[in-house]
């Protein structure tokens, strides 16, 4: 507590020393240590990783939707200059034709998952927003430990590049899926030679350094919520964003431990010939296979879903985080339950490590430990619910405004919805195991990371761009970019709770074409999907094989969706309106009290707390807003640290 | 019909005994799902719309009643028990503990490698011989069968098809040699995972005749998409019809042994 306080009777010196002092390109913008630089190059490198996984999955639903057929314009690629060898390295040696197979498909659809959920999602939502706007929050100059803070970012930049090296060795990338099961993960291409240009290993070793990327960056977290807080920002005045992200790196700090055992015992297999995760007994087409054996691929399982739970909810939390900023900013009222929403997400927070094997209903279970999951599980719905309801009655009495991020705000709560309800009967082991691993799984989660937690991404980059930039983004872009998005997202997951009752199961490269009893089936959607697009010309088999096509051009419309955005990312840097004050949305937080963009060290004046971070429309003040660090409503001047609230501290 | 909420989202029709219990409960959990989300959806547009910046300037700081979401959560809570406690426990507890112990029970084993499944089958003696994989030759034993097993002497193995009479329960053993497979039988509702090292089961019955896909639901490599099997159902004569054409002849008899235990003398 003392450093603490030394570091805020200091604080406003520093900022001023820096503003006088030029550190030069490198330390300012590429090894920085400030907070809000390496927020934003989380957010760039997120956002680009985001661009790859997205990429990926669109040549894998090209495979889907057009089994057999060459994939369009990459022969134009290959004759590119720099392009074209990188192309062929990475798909060329697999798919000379340029038709995607089984064994270029399963490199694409493990990388996609990796890439989304440990590349884009994870450094967007907790690293970039919570790096650049959690400690601008808290009242702080500072995160506690800004070079851990660089080394975080660091270490995610080298396992984000060997991840992408990892399509260029020997043997291709990883083809396991983004789970990497044991035994197939260790004994696929077990003969090459060289284990380390072997695909797997790369995975391993990039996982290893963004896991210690990911600790580094929730230990820094969780001392800077704790130690760093402003002068009268008491828990309870601390606004639900900063409980997210405090919450999240507890989940990252207790969780990614064991998948990081796993993934360097796995490493030891692969590498050293151990088996840990390998039984006794392998065969492979007739020949035993040369291993020790004696371990166990069910063990692999449990320490992997011990993290892969809480990271389903540190993949959602940044999302709720950033809509309560957004929605009671927009509403123009109080964040409704504050209190219930702090204790969801702690009970949240707590039973998420709780509920893994409810991904592993599939390896039999018995009563016993059936129960207990089913029983956690089911819980753990309960906070959900409350968080997702908390929001949703924010809005009433509010008065909306519908600019770019309240429109993704809104599109959130319903997309999110259906991405938590799906997720029930998934829930019940009995009926689990007729829907497990089909499209129906692969349509619940989808709907809560990608209309979920991604719109919520989006919405605060709207939101808080001003803050970086000094300038908005177009709304009339963001509208553009806001309407395709929502229609290809359900054109591509809604029909997958179609294709998934029917029994469509994942990671089929076909898209199902050697399950003809199956793949062959008509339902009253297919046929209206047929007869639908018939009318525009574009032929649709009256077959759930016909969704495919359907979910492809989904795809492509949601791809068509994102140039706006990016186009706006990018001119709106020189382009975009300029703001008027440094609260351009007239928000209560105490990031909006700092100039624009905050110069290092953040603050002019030392922020006090003086109130609840959602004071909207408070009766009887002057505005709409009263922000955290006004002495009284309606005045702009700052409270001044008296020292009642020195004492306090 | 609760279930038939099931059949307007696409499900293939059901095939097995307990499978109607699963879609029933299915069906259960399908309808609260659509209340709830029809009712927040109502919500939702209601409250855009009447809460828009140019029709209500001025917003409401208190909001909504704090009785609201007190309702809403009590509502779910209770639904959720009744779910866990009315059908998900008894459910398993029934499937994972009640195996059939009836002389008409009929045994299968599943064993599973890239990118296929072999089926066996007991003979007239009605056991399944021990596997081991180091017994597997590639040429005269693709399934490991233990040789000196009696039980198995008369066993049989079927590539390719699992062919199963209506109406008896049905064992299966899920085994592989290589990787994890998953046993999937979409119409049965019933998928268990083969896993190299572990010995699983599951059981069902059927309860039509009929023919579908057997699906492999695990990745398993680049075939994973071909892993393809097929699921026969027939009656009752066409299958001991069958089990008799294919079954292995039984052991001749050992001179000298007799079969009865002999009696103790008073």
């Amino acid at each position: 507590m003392s450093a603490a306080a030394t570091t805020h009777d200091h604080g406003s010196d520093h900022a001023h020393d820096h503003d006088h002092h030029d550190i030069g390109f490198w330390r300012k913008y590429i090894f920085s240590t400030d907070h809000k630089v390496i927020g934003i190059q989380y957010g760039l490198s997120g956002l680009v990783f985001l661009l790859c996984g997205f990429m990926l999955m669109l040549l894998m639903r090209w495979s889907i939707a057009y089994p057999g057929q060459p994939v369009p314009g990459l022969d134009l690629l290959n004759h590119l200059p720099i392009l074209g060898p990188i192309v062929h390295e990475m798909m060329g040696r697999f798919a000379p034709d340029g038709v995607i197979n089984g064994e270029m498909y399963n490199m694409l659809g493990a990388m996609h998952g990796t890439i989304m959920v440990f590349f884009g999602i994870v450094p967007l939502g907790f690293a970039a927003f919570g790096n650049f706007v959690m400690p601008l929050q808290i009242g702080t100059i500072d995160m506690a430990f800004p070079k851990l803070n660089m080394m975080s970012f660091w270490f995610f930049f080298l396992s984000g590049v060997l991840m992408m090296v990892s399509f260029f060795v020997g043997t291709g990338a990883v083809q396991t899926g983004w789970t990497m099961y044991s035994p197939l993960a260790s004994t696929l291409n077990h003969s090459v030679k060289n284990v380390f240009m072997h695909g797997h290993t790369v995975w391993l070793t990039a996982m290893v350094f963004n896991i210690s990327a990911s600790l580094l960056g929730s230990v820094n977290f969780i001392t800077t919520a704790i130690n760093l807080r402003a002068k009268g920002l008491t828990w309870f005045k601390l606004p639900f964003f900063c409980w997210a992200m405090f919450v999240t790196s507890f989940l990252l700090l207790l969780a990614f431990p064991p998948l990081e055992v796993a993934a360097i015992l796995q490493l030891v297999d692969r590498v050293f010939g151990a088996s840990f995760f390998l039984p006794t007994g392998l065969v492979e087409g007739g020949q035993a296979l040369d291993i020790s054996g004696g371990g166990s691929p069910i063990l692999y399982q449990h320490l992997f879903w011990f993290l892969a739970h809480p990271e389903v909810y540190v993949l959602i939390l940044p999302a709720f985080a950033i809509l309560t900023d957004v929605i009671p900013n927009n509403a123009r009222r109080p964040l409704w339950g504050y209190k219930a929403m702090v204790y969801s997400v702690l009970t949240l927070g707590f039973l998420s490590f709780l509920v893994w094997a409810h991904h592993m209903y599939l390896t039999g279970m018995g009563t016993m430990m059936s129960t207990y999951f089913q029983i956690t599980t089911v819980l753990i719905s309960v906070p959900s619910v409350i968080l997702l309801t908390s929001l949703m009655i924010s809005l009433w009495g509010g008065s909306i405004r519908f600019n770019s991020q309240m429109l993704f705000a809104s599109a959130f709560l319903p997309m999110f919805g259906i991405g938590g309800l799906t997720g029930l009967p998934l829930a019940f082991n009995f009926i689990d195991l007729a829907l497990h691993d089909t499209y129906y799984v692969i349509g619940h989660f989808h709907y809560v990371v990608a209309p979920g937690t991604i719109f919520a991404l989006f919405a605060g980059v709207y939101h808080w761009y001003p803050k970086m930039t000094g300038r908005f983004m177009s709304d009339r872009l963001g509208k553009l970019h806001f309407w395709p998005s929502l229609l290809g997202m359900n054109m591509v997951f809604l029909p997958m709770f179609v294709q998934g009752m029917g029994g469509f199961h994942r990671r089929w490269y076909d898209g199902g074409k050697a399950f003809e009893q199956t793949s062959s089936a008509t339902h009253w959607f297919s046929e209206f999907c047929s007869s639908f697009f018939g009318l525009f010309g574009i032929h649709v088999e009256p077959t759930l094989m016909g969704l495919n096509v359907v979910m492809t051009l989904g795809a492509v419309i949601l791809a068509i969706g994102q140039i706006p955005f990016i186009i706006n990312v990018f001119i709106s840097i020189k382009g975009g309106k300029k703001i008027t004050n440094d609260n351009p949305w007239d928000a209560t937080t105490l990031e909006w009290a700092t100039p624009t963009p905050p110069p290092h060290g953040n603050f002019t004046f030392e922020p006090v707390a003086q109130r609840g971070p959602y004071e909207y429309s408070v009766p009887g003040a002057p505005t709409d807003f009263t922000p955290q660090w006004v002495d009284e409503p309606g005045s702009t001047t700052p409270a001044v640290a008296t020292e009642t609230a020195k004492a306090h501290h | 019909m609760i279930s038939k909420i099931n059949q307007w989202m696409g499900q293939t029709p059901v095939a097995s005994e307990h499978g109607e219990l699963v879609d029933h409960m299915l069906g259960f959990v399908h309808w609260f799902m659509v209340v709830l989300f029809i009712g927040w959806s109502t919500y939702l547009i209601y409250t855009f719309w009447r809460y828009r910046a140019c029709k209500n300037p001025k917003a409401d700081y208190h909001g909504a009643s704090h009785a609201v979401s007190n309702q809403i959560e009590i509502a779910v809570v209770v639904v959720e028990a009744i779910l866990l406690l009315g059908f998900a426990f008894p459910l398993w507890s029934r499937q994972a503990d009640d195996y059939p112990t009836s002389p008409d029970t009929v045994k299968v084993r599943a064993l599973g490698e890239k990118f296929l499944w072999n089926f066996q089958y007991p003979g007239a003696d009605k056991q399944l011989g021990v596997w081991n994989p180091r017994f597997i030759n590639p040429g005269s034993n693709t399934m490991g069968r233990d040789m000196s097993d009696p039980n198995g002497a008369d066993d049989f193995v079927n590539p390719a098809t699992m062919k199963l009479p209506v109406g008896r329960p049905v064992i299966v053993d899920v085994a592989s040699k290589d990787v994890i497979h998953n046993l999937a039988l979409v119409p049965m509702r019933a998928a268990q995972d083969a896993t190299p090292g572990v010995k699983a089961h599951m059981w069902f019955t059927p309860t039509k005749t009929g023919t579908w896909d057997i699906i492999c639901g695990q990745l398993c490599g680049p075939g994973h998409a071909n892993m393809k099997a097929t699921l026969e159902v027939v009656s009752q004569e066409e299958f001991d019809a069958w089990v008799a054409e294919h079954a292995a002849p039984a052991p001749a008899p050992v001179a000298g042994v007799t079969t009865e235990a002999p009696i103790a003398a008073k």
